[in-house]
């Protein structure tokens, strides 16, 4: 049952890599990278459920938290160039 | 009741698989950046909570259930920001949408197909 599942949460990781691979800017490569996270969450669990261990769980949570620090902390480094960065410097200026 | 339940965690599955494929497939084919975060939005709300719901019907325990709905509030509350972020930060540094009365933008910013 969930190996449909796990089909096609592999198809939709093949396509995000093949999008931050080609993508013409660096935005449409972190958002192919945010969903290729996305997708790494879901197939951790549905991996648990296959497999019949759905403590897996517990490593999808770390991988959704990892994820969304990591796609902030990649956009601030683009931005500024420095992830010790503080914002005190520029007050008006948006991120 | 089991069969009831293996009913519908099979349409769960199967539509849940449905919009992660879709979610893919609008990153690749979409022709502007600003259209493929609708793809990003899609995986994040539509794919993971009908795949949730589908594996907390199959569940073994309660507590495969909490932790299933705590993977799902964290990523309804976290997916939507980091790409209002990444959508802002494009919006600063120039990224033009494709607009469709103006013809002109459409063979810089769209993709290969």
């Amino acid at each position: 049952m969930f190996s449909i599942a796990m089909i096609a949460v592999l198809i939709t990781m093949v396509m995000a890599l093949a999008r931050a691979l080609m993508g013409p800017s660096v935005y449409d490569r972190i958002l192919a990278v945010n969903t290729f996270g996305t997708a790494a969450i879901l197939f951790i669990a549905v991996l648990g459920f296959l497999m019949g261990r759905p403590e897996f769980l517990d490593i999808a949570l770390v991988y959704a938290l990892i994820n969304f620090i990591g796609t902030i902390a990649v956009l601030k480094f683009f931005k500024y160039g420095n992830l010790g960065y503080s914002d005190e410097d520029s007050e008006g200026e948006n991120a | 009741m089991s069969l009831l339940l293996e009913i519908l965690s099979w349409i769960f599955i199967v539509s849940g698989s449905f919009f992660c494929v879709t979610a893919g497939l609008g990153l690749l084919r979409l022709p502007d950046f600003f259209s493929r975060t609708h793809a990003g939005g899609v995986m994040d709300s539509l794919g993971v909570g009908l795949l949730f719901v589908a594996m907390a019907l199959q569940a073994p325990g309660y507590l495969v259930i909490i932790k299933l709905v705590f993977i799902y509030i964290f990523v309804l509350l976290t997916g939507p920001a980091a790409i209002h972020a990444l959508t802002r930060a494009a919006v600063h540094s120039g990224e033009i949408p494709l607009l469709p009365n103006e013809p002109d933008h459409s063979e810089d910013t769209s993709s290969k197909p």
